[in-house]
């Protein structure tokens, strides 16, 4: 158990709330065995000895926790926010450490070469400066001020803009991005990755959506979202070492990979180094 | 034409890309497979009983199996992809087309698996893949000595859109084709079709747009 470390006291999501059943769906939550169910009208996880684990309700997915989380689970606020349309976007199982995941999520600069034609385009694979922080007061990373050219960066966009966004680390598996809202200037879209960790190189990812967006049919979100993160899910599945290096000398990053670099330095801080390895250079 | 369509789905690809590379406009109808379960509704079942999706419609026709539209838009539209008029001919390609299905409750049910959590034996089912992309890998390197660089001439048909996308996206099931020389040529002949489309886990050839320009060391050498 000590391997999990600092790990083992945090929140992960491990279901939709939508898809509880009596019956319950056996899963694993860091090779632990859980049962995620419903149980007298509210979700219930148990581990593989019985034991109830702590959960919230929250984002439309059921989230728990292996240890004793000190921090109450993070908070999105535009979430509650009127008008806004909230996305479940369902599960899908990628073959890669849990911390890739987010990390990819993180990055920009492949947008040309992945979502081609959608989040990014050549030649305009530049990506300009922007500004990272670890913020101490709320514990979590932040990148701002970061711009990017799409050529169809919503579902809703029409032709190609200059995307703002900003992202955000709120849980060693979850982030959270803040784009353009390209029907409602002055607002940002939300759309969140929250990622189970199954064991170090396994995941199951959900991602979830607030969007502003009151034209589109519901499957056609589902379906943008699901389409930009399969187109993910090949790279992540090759990506090497599998484990997400937290010690320099095993990859050379770039200025574009500024947030995964306080990504990591910010898990290192912590300790949370399942998916992780620490090799010295 | 109405295609009821799911992004994710190799069947529906199937159509999306034979309509995309013949030149043939679809109305699309997304339908909420995964995560909502909406092929197993009731207006869907009423077109379907079968609760699958690709489904086609047409003028009163009413199309479930992939095959069979990739048959209807190439008879409709493009005939040359249904083959050689020979007997021989159309029986080649009417027997990749069954082969097709072969990939699909295979490879397809193997990704379906490690991807979207659906059940099934997944040793038995990457077991069955691996006996059926090594007989394409059988067939594509006996047609290569030939001189023919696709299943049914030296043409693309149905039979290659048939087989292509679980092909493809076998590695999502843990299928690697590292060991399939032959079926790795032929994927990048279809890819490298006017017209081609993609779908999430089968990218475009990059190499085939234009030059970059020159490379950034060349053109410090030039300025030095």
């Amino acid at each position: 158990m000590s391997e999990l470390g600092a790990m083992r006291d945090q929140w992960y999501p491990v279901g939709m709330t939508k898809q509880l059943t009596a019956q319950g769906r056996d899963t694993l939550l860091m090779g632990e065995p859980i049962r995620v169910a419903l149980a007298g009208g509210a979700p219930s996880v148990t581990d593989g000895t019985g034991r109830a684990l702590p959960v919230i309700d929250r984002f439309g997915h059921v989230w728990t926790s292996l240890g004793q989380p000190e921090k109450d689970l993070f908070t999105i606020p535009e979430v509650d926010q009127p008008g806004r349309r909230l996305v479940d976007v369902g599960v899908c199982r990628v073959r890669c450490s849990p911390l890739r995941a987010v990390e990819n999520f993180l990055d920009i600069a492949h947008f040309p070469f992945v979502h081609t034609d959608i989040l990014g385009s050549e030649p305009h694979t530049e990506v300009a400066r922007y500004e990272v922080e670890i913020r101490d007061d709320v514990d979590e990373v932040w990148a701002t001020k970061v711009k990017f050219f799409q050529p169809q960066a919503a579902k809703s966009a029409e032709g190609g803009i200059t995307t703002d966004y900003m992202y955000r680390v709120c849980a060693p598996t979850c982030s959270v991005l803040y784009k353009t809202c390209p029907p409602k200037p002055g607002e940002w879209d939300v759309i969140a990755l929250f990622v189970q960790p199954l064991t170090e190189t396994l995941c199951d990812v959900w991602p979830y959506m607030a969007l502003y967006d009151d034209d589109a049919e519901m499957t056609d979100l589902i379906h943008f979202q699901q389409m930009i993160f399969v187109q993910d899910r090949s790279v992540l599945e090759n990506q090497l070492p599998a484990l997400l290096p937290l010690d320099p000398g095993r990859e050379i990053p770039t200025r574009a990979d500024m947030t995964s670099i306080a990504y990591r330095r910010w898990l290192k801080r912590h300790g949370f180094t399942y998916g992780a390895q620490l090799v010295a250079a | 034409m109405i295609l009821y369509d799911y992004i994710l789905s190799p069947s529906c690809y199937r159509v999306r890309l034979l309509a995309a590379l013949i030149g043939r406009r679809l109305d699309l109808r997304a339908v909420d497979l995964h995560p909502g379960q909406e092929h197993l509704s009731e207006p869907m079942l009423a077109l379907n009983p079968a609760g699958t999706i690709p489904v086609l419609t047409d003028d009163g026709l009413v199309l479930t199996e992939s095959t069979a539209i990739l048959t209807y838009l190439a008879a409709h539209d493009a005939p040359a992809w249904l083959g050689e008029d020979t007997p021989a001919m159309r029986a080649r390609v009417a027997q990749w087309l069954a082969f097709a299905q072969r990939l699909t409750d295979s490879a397809g049910a193997a990704r379906a698996h490690d991807m979207l959590l659906a059940p099934g034996d997944i040793d038995a089912l990457r077991g069955q893949a691996t006996q059926a992309l090594r007989e394409l890998e059988a067939a594509l390197s006996a047609a290569r000595r030939r001189g023919e660089s696709f299943l049914a001439g030296n043409r693309p048909t149905i039979a290659d859109i048939a087989c292509f996308p679980h092909v493809a996206l076998a590695p999502d099931g843990g299928l690697p084709l590292d060991p399939y020389p032959s079926i790795r040529l032929w994927m990048r002949a279809i890819r490298a079709l006017d017209g081609f489309i993609e779908m999430p886990g089968i990218h475009r050839l990059h190499e085939l747009k234009p030059e970059p320009g020159p490379m950034p060391e060349v053109i410090r050498k030039e300025q030095a």
